[in-house]
């Protein structure tokens, strides 16, 4: 044995010994937060709580706001094998295309999984391993305000045709009464996977399927989407700014917490913001279900929501994974819940009484959030980040104006098919 | 060659020995990458697991399944990335070159000051390009941005634009932002060149009675004629590989994407590192022609003064 053959021996035998020692010995760990809205902070707390009762320390990195850019830096840094971040908030379309890089959460939590939606576990589970644990759900919903639908008697609509005519009406009115600001809806129109969330809603609402369905058939090039795409390009410039075509989560937030928006759609998360001390729509604001397409379609709201997973590079997997268990656990979503209002994804949660006093819409939306639509993800596996940016380009030409979804849509079926030459 | 000194001889040996070590470094950081990616073009690796993948031949580039074609000849948007990212290097690096041009003329007088203003004109160069493009993000924001807000209290807008996300303007501001932030590079090369100008001839001139504009096109023009070429060269190098101001100002949208913005978004979105990095490998070729087509067109000498 040479000496640093003895070295190296020595070091892995340290290893074990310290891997063994579990969370006695303390360790550093890294974990990569969202940061839309307040996430960072409720993550940062939850963390700091979990380092506080094990003495381990950890770092909070956080990351792009937008999907699209935060999947490309997990890409880097998961295909690069980097052991600098421990645990991973992967969004509920990510399992099929990193699923690769994490470890199987069976090992260290199967019983606490069985209490959370099963949907979700199913959806984290690729090829029998579990490789991420649900931390929120989200579906897309439609807030409103309740003081600008009461003082000009309106009620919430319930199809897109309705709240087309309610905005309109409404900004009109509140331009003449000199709030030039005024618009009527505004909603995620950059061209990202927010867009496709919004997209897959509007079509879905008009029963036009999912884009793919889940046999792999490609169903997008249909009338009903067609007429569900149109309607929403008729929205800019009349009842939404043309700055919507740009606008994220945040961006659309921005406009309707200041005032100057009739209708959001926006994940549950900016019901806490909304509602906090500063914000100038505090307590005039309401939460529905998104409209129907017509009379008899139905309301649709696209399945999201964040997962953790823990890497499988990582060198102190063990306490990852406890980690991980802490921060889904019952009481700390009950917790993020009512601060945040982050969906629990641990159902019982639904009829915790705090959680519903802070939440009240929790409890009537309860059906939307069980029965989110979920985007192709599972069917298009390694695909689906190029079905979704075809998809979403399709639409946001449509919404510019710059073609019509007569002449988008079976041109983005032709490039599915493309896409699909070599299987899903 | 044959008749060379032992002086000479063992001048170019230490020359070669010095050069090593720069054109080891190099081979290894440029070198070296450069040519994994031109192999991985023709290869079908994916993002997911770079352990296996297999050569396909011009399958990237051309590939013809049941009659239809495929790869990144036939691709539209590759097509339209090579439009805009043409487009956007020459209007860019025409405006660049004639405000540098102006500001440099500027600074190129005696005036009280005179190196507090050359030192300012050098800020947008030196802030990096992420930073200020995210402050031009907010200052061009279609409901809190600043540019809005001028021009509407000034009377030249209505109603606010949406500068980055309509399809109209998002080119336009794109190279304003790239205007802005470059100028100030094309001013310190021309400035650089007046610098050196010899004074005689501007003596001849006003003892002639010349008018400056005129002196400015028969005298100033065809001396610093050289040193604007190759700084034009150095800003067309730069644009044609645009990357960070588009992906932080427009990120996605097809009028904007460049050739660098496609190749990223096929490597890593989409995890296609073997097309991916086929469209790298074109990239590089259609850089490569534009400067060639550039430097035989335009004559440039690039040794110049090196006698």
């Amino acid at each position: 044995m040479t000496l640093i053959q003895k070295l190296l021996a020595g070091a892995g035998v340290a290893g074990v010994v310290f891997a063994v020692a579990g969370p006695a010995q303390a360790a550093k760990l890294a974990i990569s937060c969202g940061a839309v809205g307040q996430e960072l902070t409720l993550c940062k707390e939850g963390v700091t709580a979990w380092s506080e009762k094990t003495g381990n320390e950890v770092d909070v990195i956080s990351t792009p706001n937008s999907s699209t850019e935060r999947l490309a830096v997990y890409q880097q840094m998961l295909a690069s094998g980097s052991s600098d971040v421990d645990i991973f908030q992967i969004d509920v379309i990510w399992p099929g295309i990193l699923g690769n890089h994490f470890i199987d959460l069976n090992d260290y939590m199967a019983d606490e999984a069985k209490a959370h939606f099963k949907p979700i576990i199913e959806n984290n589970t690729v090829d029998g391993r579990l490789v991420a644990m649900p931390w929120f759900t989200d579906a897309g919903v439609l807030y409103y305000r309740k003081d600008l639908l009461d003082k000009y008697g309106e009620k919430v609509p319930q199809t897109w045709e309705e709240m087309t005519k309610t905005a309109q009406k409404i900004e009109e009115a509140e331009r003449k009464d000199g709030n030039e600001k005024m618009w009527g809806y505004v909603f995620q129109g950059r061209a990202y996977e927010g867009l496709t969330c919004n997209a897959v809603e509007w079509v879905a609402s008009y029963g036009g399927g999912t884009i793919v369905e889940p046999n792999g058939d490609i169903s997008i090039n249909n009338d009903k989407a067609k007429q569900a795409i149109a309607t929403a390009a008729g929205w800019i410039g009349t009842i939404s700014p043309d700055g919507v075509l740009g606008y994220d989560e945040e961006g659309a937030r921005g406009v309707f917490q200041s005032g100057n928006s009739v209708f959001m759609r926006n994940w549950p998360y900016a019901w806490a913001l909304a509602n906090s001390a500063d914000s100038p729509v505090k307590g005039k604001v309401g939460v529905a279900p998104l409209p129907k397409g017509e009379d008899d379609g139905q309301s649709a709201a696209a399945l999201g929501g964040w997962q953790l997973s823990v890497s499988k590079y990582s060198k102190n997997p063990e306490l990852a994974a406890d980690l991980v268990k802490y921060l889904t656990s019952y009481d700390e979503q009950k917790r993020r819940a009512i601060k945040g209002s982050y969906n629990p994804t641990v159902a019982d949660l639904y009829k915790d009484k705090d959680v519903l006093a802070a939440n009240p819409f929790f409890g009537d939306l309860y059906e939307t959030f069980t029965h989110a639509v979920p985007r192709p993800s599972t069917v298009t596996s390694t695909n689906y980040n190029k079905v979704s940016a075809d998809f979403w380009q399709a639409v946001h030409a449509t919404l510019s104006g710059t073609q019509t979804a007569e002449q988008a849509l079976p041109a983005l079926e032709h490039k599915l098919k493309r896409t699909r030459r070599s299987g899903w | 060659m044959a008749h060379a000194s032992s002086l000479t001889r063992s001048r170019r040996r230490s020359a070669w020995i010095f050069l090593i070590p720069m054109l080891v470094i190099l081979a290894a950081v440029a070198g070296w990458p450069l040519l994994r990616t031109f192999y991985f073009g023709f290869t079908d690796a994916n993002l997911s697991d770079l352990s296996t993948y297999k050569f396909i031949g011009i399958e990237n580039f051309y590939a013809v399944y049941d009659g239809e074609a495929y790869g990144l000849l036939t691709d539209p948007e590759w097509w339209q990335a090579v439009w805009n990212t043409l487009f956007f290097s020459v209007i860019s690096v025409s405006l660049e070159t004639a405000l540098g041009m102006v500001v440099a003329l500027v600074l190129n007088q005696n005036f009280r000051g005179r190196g507090l203003v050359r030192a300012a004109v050098l800020i947008p160069w030196a802030i990096p390009t992420i930073v200020s493009a995210r402050m031009w993000n907010w200052m061009l924001h279609d409901q809190f941005g600043i540019i809005n807000d001028m021009l509407m209290k000034l009377g030249i807008l209505s109603a606010p634009i949406a500068w980055t996300a309509s399809p109209d303007w998002a080119r336009s501001a794109v190279i304003l932002v790239d205007v802005w932030k470059t100028t100030p590079f094309m001013a310190l090369l021309i400035l650089a060149a007046l610098q050196m100008l010899p004074g005689d001839c501007y003596e001849a001139a006003r003892v002639d009675g010349i008018h400056p504009v005129r002196v400015f096109f028969k005298v100033t023009l065809p001396l610093i004629k050289p040193a604007v070429m190759v700084a034009v060269i150095f800003r067309a190098l730069d644009a044609l590989r645009v990357f960070d101001v588009i992906y932080v100002l427009t990120p996605n949208n097809p009028q904007t994407t460049t050739m660098s913005v496609y190749a990223r978004q096929q490597l890593v979105d989409f995890q296609e590192v073997g097309y991916g990095s086929a469209a790298s490998t074109l990239l590089f070729v259609v850089i490569a022609f534009c400067i060639m087509a550039y430097i035989m067109v335009g004559r440039v000498r690039l040794d110049e003064g090196g006698h």
